[in-house]
């Protein structure tokens, strides 16, 4: 079984994104679950979202406290939350970040994956909604998603413009992250 | 057949817009509110032809369910904890009127001090009502839970409203897969609601639920209890027709590698899903421990817990508390078996239970030193 945790904020999709992650893997023929942090959230204010994958029906019900994958949507939570805590040894963060380090990370070794999510929602979506960006590099980084089934998530959820573009910034973040 | 990846809250949605009731009156209250959200978006965009009443409060929201229902139609509600507080009075005369209304619990724990999250205490603390309580584990359990719901309560030999008891957010927030049903396989399960005995008909005047006097009450209180006992056979029958029809059978208890076991868990609701992973875990290392999951927990199944149960020890864990005596599933526990049986008081207010908790609970109850024990208290 895999198990992913995701930190953003209030607003940011942190929980969506779970969610879209979780009918990707879905449609690949995997058994999956996602929640989000049981809470009261407000706009702003720190939120963790979670999804499980597996092979086989999954029948536990208590949150995740050792993920595999960390996704971040938002770098200034490395201030706020310990991002990589409870993160498996073999494990990675996958974060949102203009300064593409993050010290807090950095100085405990732990693997990090970062880019500047943030610039490619604003240059394809025209707003700073990253979610379906860092599932994208998620499915580049680690496998654990397949592009197409990702796509054909985010097409399922979103209508319009904001499918349109949500999928050509996942396909792009997906293509530049691939190759590096 | 149509598989989708959704929360409880809208698979018992989905499952009642099936159900075609004709009135919905509905307050929102968290965790509940997505199951109130959808249906009125169902109504609104005609996928359910429904009158679907914005009540002021949730006392209004159950008297305008005992309205409908009195008037001979089907009729779903759903709440949560202090929602279902308040609505504690027309509880107890939606069942003492036998009107077969179903209704949707997202379990939450009750004040103060005020908390939103999980536990099992506002439905429990109506156990006295006279309605069925079912607590399903799974997504697909509510959802198929609530097609059973209607057919059990409106049956003429039980005529009992029926709660369909989710854990707040550890269910009606979490999404996973659910198949979903048919309208047309739907509409041969569940035809639509056809009343036979009291009900209000301008064409043949009558009154419910009015004065009983002491020379009719306590005749009154026993039929309710007769048709609470009639509802154990019916609702094994209805879960037995389900599993013929659409391939997932469901009955009072669900036993989980009993046969051999020494210490059988018995527990309520999502919590048995860790618990079937931890028995799995442990019975690899040779402990010989199983678990049964009360589904049905008004009526009791008394004879069906006995049996299953055996002679072993028992771990009973409750999401709840009599206060100044014990877990209620527990106390129902101790009044029908004469086994060894422990009280493991855990998860109060969405306190979250992990499969260390479980262990723990194996181990003390190995070697118990108290009767009643409150697991994952801080010091």
């Amino acid at each position: 079984m895999i198990e992913i945790r995701f930190h953003g904020r209030g607003g940011q999709g942190a929980v969506t994104a779970a969610e879209i992650l979780a009918k990707a893997v879905f449609e690949e023929g995997k058994y999956t679950q996602a929640f989000p942090s049981f809470g009261v959230e407000r706009r702003g204010a720190p939120v963790t979202a979670f999804t499980r994958i597996s092979e086989e029906p999954i029948r536990r019900r208590y949150q995740i406290y050792e993920p595999k994958y960390v996704v971040v949507l938002d770098e200034t939570l490395a201030n706020v939350v310990n991002l990589s805590s409870g993160l498996q040894d073999d494990g990675a963060v996958l974060i949102n970040t203009e300064w593409g380090k993050v010290p807090s990370l950095e100085e405990k070794n732990i693997k990090t994956y970062g880019i500047d999510a943030t610039k490619i929602a604003l240059d394809h979506i025209g707003r700073n909604i990253v979610n379906t960006i860092m599932l994208g590099y998620l499915s580049a980084k680690t496998g654990v998603v397949s592009i197409d089934s990702l796509i054909k998530t985010i097409d399922n959820t979103f209508k319009g413009k904001v499918a349109e573009t949500n999928i050509e910034a996942t396909k792009y973040i997906y293509d530049i992250s691939k190759d590096e | 057949m149509v598989v989708k990846v959704i929360s409880s809250a809208e698979a018992i949605s989905e499952a009642v817009k099936l159900a075609r009731p004709n009135v919905i009156p509905v307050y929102p209250i968290t965790p509940q509110t997505k199951i109130s959200e959808k249906l009125a978006d169902y109504v609104a965009n005609g996928e359910l032809d429904s009158h679907y009443i914005k009540v002021e409060s949730e006392h209004s929201a159950m008297s305008a369910a005992m309205g409908a229902s009195g008037a001979g139609v089907r009729v779903f509600t759903a709440t949560s904890s202090q929602g279902l507080a308040y609505m504690h009075e027309p509880v107890f005369a939606a069942a003492g009127m036998r009107l077969p209304i179903v209704m949707a619990d997202a379990n939450r724990a009750l004040s103060a001090p005020i908390n939103i999250w999980n536990d099992q205490q506002d439905s429990v603390t109506e156990r006295d009502s006279g309605w069925i309580q079912i607590y399903a584990e799974t997504g697909q359990e509510a959802f198929d839970t609530t097609l059973q719901a209607f057919k059990i309560a409106e049956n003429s030999d039980v005529l009992v409203p029926t709660m369909v008891c989710v854990d707040g957010f550890i269910l009606t927030h979490t999404v996973d897969p659910v198949e979903l049903l048919e309208q047309e396989d739907v509409d041969a399960f569940l035809p639509p609601y056809k009343p036979t005995h009291a009900y209000l008909d301008t064409k043949d005047p009558m009154s419910l639920g009015t004065l009983a006097d002491p020379s009719h009450y306590l005749e009154i209180r026993y039929d309710l209890e007769k048709a609470l006992q009639n509802s154990l056979k019916v609702i094994e029958e209805v879960g037995q027709e389900f599993g013929d029809k659409f391939g997932r059978y469901y009955s009072l208890l669900e036993e989980y590698k009993t046969d051999d076991a020494e210490i059988i868990l018995v527990a309520m609701g999502s919590i048995c899903g860790t618990i079937k992973e931890v028995v799995d875990k442990q019975r690899e290392n040779g402990v010989k421990v199983g678990l049964v999951r009360v589904r049905v927990y008004r009526p009791f199944p008394k004879d069906a817990f006995k049996k299953a149960v055996g002679d072993a020890k028992l771990a009973i864990l409750d999401k709840d508390i009599s206060l100044g005596s014990g877990g209620a599933l527990y106390l129902d526990a101790k009044s029908c078996v004469d086994n060894p049986t422990y009280g493991y008081i855990l998860g109060l207010g969405g306190r979250d239970v992990t499969p260390k908790d479980i262990d723990e609970i194996i181990e003390k109850t190995e070697n118990p030193e108290k009767d009643i024990e409150w697991i994952g208290l801080k010091e």
